[in-house]
């Protein structure tokens, strides 16, 4: 595979002119297979790979040149070339594009469903549905084979107030050989909602894709509607976007942090984040009117302005978190208890993040720099001052004090968006361009990028949509990570990472 | 330390919000469902198991928040606990998917009566945004036997507070 892999895309691939902002090229197989080697290569990360009727998507970043696009394969018969055969990565994705479209992926590895438990009244809802014949065999779960080996299974249904999914450990004593996820329990069929929704619809079903990550589902799905429909939003309402987009970061951080100290029973560090979290929370229902901002981003801009106080609110908030973050970092530093739980524990290789273009928190605590709102970037974050926060140890330690970085990173970017934002509209009619038109955004989340692709209809109804969330990168990770940890400390590993189950499941 | 933030806590007035009233619409829809025997077995002390049935993980946010300082659900004698089967009360979220709906027919079973079910949020009344979907049966009253809706999405801590307190007043 050439540097250049992506040109040799463009060039011969044919390319789809609809598609904004990022090019869409129809590939041949030849194509589709040297795009594979050149992910297994490492010289591209995959960003997403979904499937409609008779066609394969493959979204794909170059790492050299930072360039993005879209390949597709149309695959007439149903099938196409695995690209979980020789990048991991893509399996989980290719069994949900068999379960949800009927594509099958030749020359995968595995071929066991995914997000179809054999229940749902229809197969391959995406695709040709028809109705299930018999029930699916049980499902089998990876081997692990030795002596002394016990399994402990674990969910749906968990000890805390979490979302659902199943856990199979198999352990030697207290030591776990090997974790396998089974995840699909909150499966609510998003994507088949979406199709032939009105954009204000949708909207509403994308924000409610992850709850945690409202603001930036939201974002990513109104910046997809706005570059399939070339809609130029005013100035402020970019300022005001990121505005909540970083409450609900910090929101989230702080969240975590209390989380991920509790579940080593520290609980004073839970009870102190917990009340940041809850200022942050009633900061936003008073400038936005919404605890957790849903429905606030919307095509076009935002709802509503910011009312008359609002950036007194937001400030005195400011100025309420630096005062009272800093002695819960001193705190977290000066326990050796706490640490001697975190440090070393969790450990993922960071050539597998990079293999799985993991992004956001544990990304960036394992080496990887990628920041969706740096690069490919979005407004106003080309105007504001902020330094990637990085690390390398990869382990609880660093994701904690990765999220405590950006806890500080998010305040600085919100003191910046209120000292320079800008006056006017903060909406505007999308345009409407009477043909069928195609839009993709990548944002980056408290939990890392997320990716959303559409396509709407002439009369702008959405005709396909594909929200992909940063998890999907991120849950095949925790296996790796607890790998040798012992039992009881899966729960800090599981909850450092915080994957999302209903981004995941869709 | 430690030592001084515990102290800078004690010598600080609490963050903790009034009571608020119960909820009258709570009030009313559980006025039918009171029964005595429940009321002398439960007492003013109720556990909780909250169970996720496809939630979009907004509804959890905020049951969350119940726990913190401001809301400091404990004070009124309900608390979380992490089985049902040392639960008075389910606390159930989502438009409850196909794929968790024996997960949570089983976790009913699995709670010892009486026992109270209360469905959160809009999904968890009839599906919310996601009613219509192949893989959502759509409100939780749909599988199992619901005692109080909570509406909203998400409701605010304070509204959950609300529902839970009408759940003791009306005994």
């Amino acid at each position: 595979m050439s540097v250049s892999a992506l040109q040799t895309v463009l060039e011969v691939g044919q390319s789809v002119v609809e598609h904004r902002p990022w090019p869409r090229v129809v590939v041949t197989v030849e194509t589709w297979n040297a795009l594979i080697e050149g992910l297994s290569g490492g010289a591209l990360t995959m960003l997403g790979l979904w499937g409609e009727m008779g066609m394969a998507h493959l979204a794909l970043r170059e790492d050299s040149s930072e360039s993005i696009v879209v390949a597709s394969l149309p695959c007439p018969d149903g099938r196409f070339p695995s690209v979980g055969r020789l990048h991991p990565p893509a399996q989980r994705l290719e069994r949900t594009m068999a379960d949800l479209v009927g594509l099958q992926a030749i020359g995968a590895p595995d071929h066991r469903p995914w997000l179809d438990h054999g229940r749902w009244p229809v197969r391959h809802p995406l695709g040709a549905a028809t109705t299930p014949i018999g029930i699916l065999p049980p499902y089998r779960f990876l081997p692990a084979e030795g002596e002394s080996l016990h399994q402990i299974p674990v969910g749906p249904v968990h000890a805390g107030i979490i979302e659902p999914g199943h856990f199979r450990f198999t352990a030697n004593g207290e030591t776990v050989v090997r974790l396998e996820q089974r995840l699909g329990y909150v499966h609510k069929g998003i994507e088949s909602l979406l199709n032939g929704a009105t954009i204000d619809q949708a909207a509403r079903v994308v924000g409610r894709v992850s709850g945690d990550s409202t603001a930036a589902y939201a974002l990513a799905f109104a910046r997809a509607v706005e570059a399939a429909t070339e809609t130029v939003i005013p100035d402020r309402a970019h300022w005001l976007r990121a505005l909540m987009a970083e409450l609900e970061r910090l929101a989230n951080h702080c969240g975590d942090m209390g989380a991920i100290c509790n579940d080593a029973a520290f609980a004073l560090m839970l009870a102190h984040c917990a009340v940041l979290r809850e200022r942050i929370l009633r900061a936003s229902a008073a400038c936005f009117g919404h605890r957790l901002i849903m429905d606030c981003i919307i095509p076009g801009g935002v709802s509503a302005d910011l009312p008359a106080d609002g950036v007194k609110t937001i400030q005195a908030l400011v100025a309420e978190i630096r005062r009272d973050f800093p002695p819960l970092v001193d705190l977290y530093d000066n326990t050796a208890s706490m640490q001697d739980r975190t440090v070393n524990t969790g450990f993922v290789r960071p050539a597998l993040i990079k293999q799985f273009g993991c992004g956001g928190i544990i990304g960036r605590a394992g080496g990887r720099t990628f920041d969706a709102r740096r690069q490919p970037g979005y407004p106003p974050y080309a105007q504001l001052q902020f330094a990637t926060a990085l690390l390398t140890d990869s382990d609880v330690n660093a994701r904690i004090w990765l999220r405590i970085r950006e806890v500080e990173q998010s305040l600085s970017l919100i003191d910046q968006i209120l000292q320079r934002l800008p006056t006017g509209p903060v909406r505007v009619e999308l345009n409407s361009p009477g043909q069928i038109t195609e839009g993709m955004a990548l944002v980056e989340g408290f939990r890392g990028d997320i990716l959303v692709w559409l396509r709407l209809n002439a009369d702008s109804t959405v005709a396909r949509c594909h929200p992909r969330d940063p998890s999907w990168f991120q849950w095949p990770l925790l296996e790796a990570a607890v790998e040798n940890n012992i039992v009881a400390d899966f729960p800090i590993c599981n909850k450092s990472f915080n994957g999302s189950y209903s981004g995941h499941d869709l | 330390m430690r030592s001084k933030l515990l102290l800078q806590n004690l010598l600080r007035f609490p963050l903790t919000v009034p009571a608020p009233a119960p909820s009258e619409a709570a009030l009313a829809e559980l006025a039918a469902k009171v029964n005595d025997n429940a009321q002398r077995r439960l007492g003013r002390s109720l556990s909780i198991r909250e169970v996720d049935a496809g939630s979009c993980n907004g509804c959890e946010l905020e049951i969350h928040a119940l726990n913190n300082a401001f809301y400091d659900l404990e004070r009124f004698g309900f608390h979380f606990v992490a089985s049902p089967r040392h639960a008075d009360v389910l606390l159930v979220t989502g438009p409850v998917t196909a794929n968790m709906k024996q997960a949570l027919e089983r976790t009913h079973a699995a709670t010892p009566d009486p026992k109270w079910v209360v469905a959160v949020g809009d999904c968890g009344r009839d599906g919310g945004v996601f009613a219509g979907s192949y893989a959502c049966i759509g409100g939780i009253s749909a599988v199992i036997p619901v005692d109080l809706h909570i509406p909203g999405c998400p409701p605010t801590p304070m509204q959950l507070l609300q529902g839970l307190l009408a759940l003791l007043e009306a005994q």
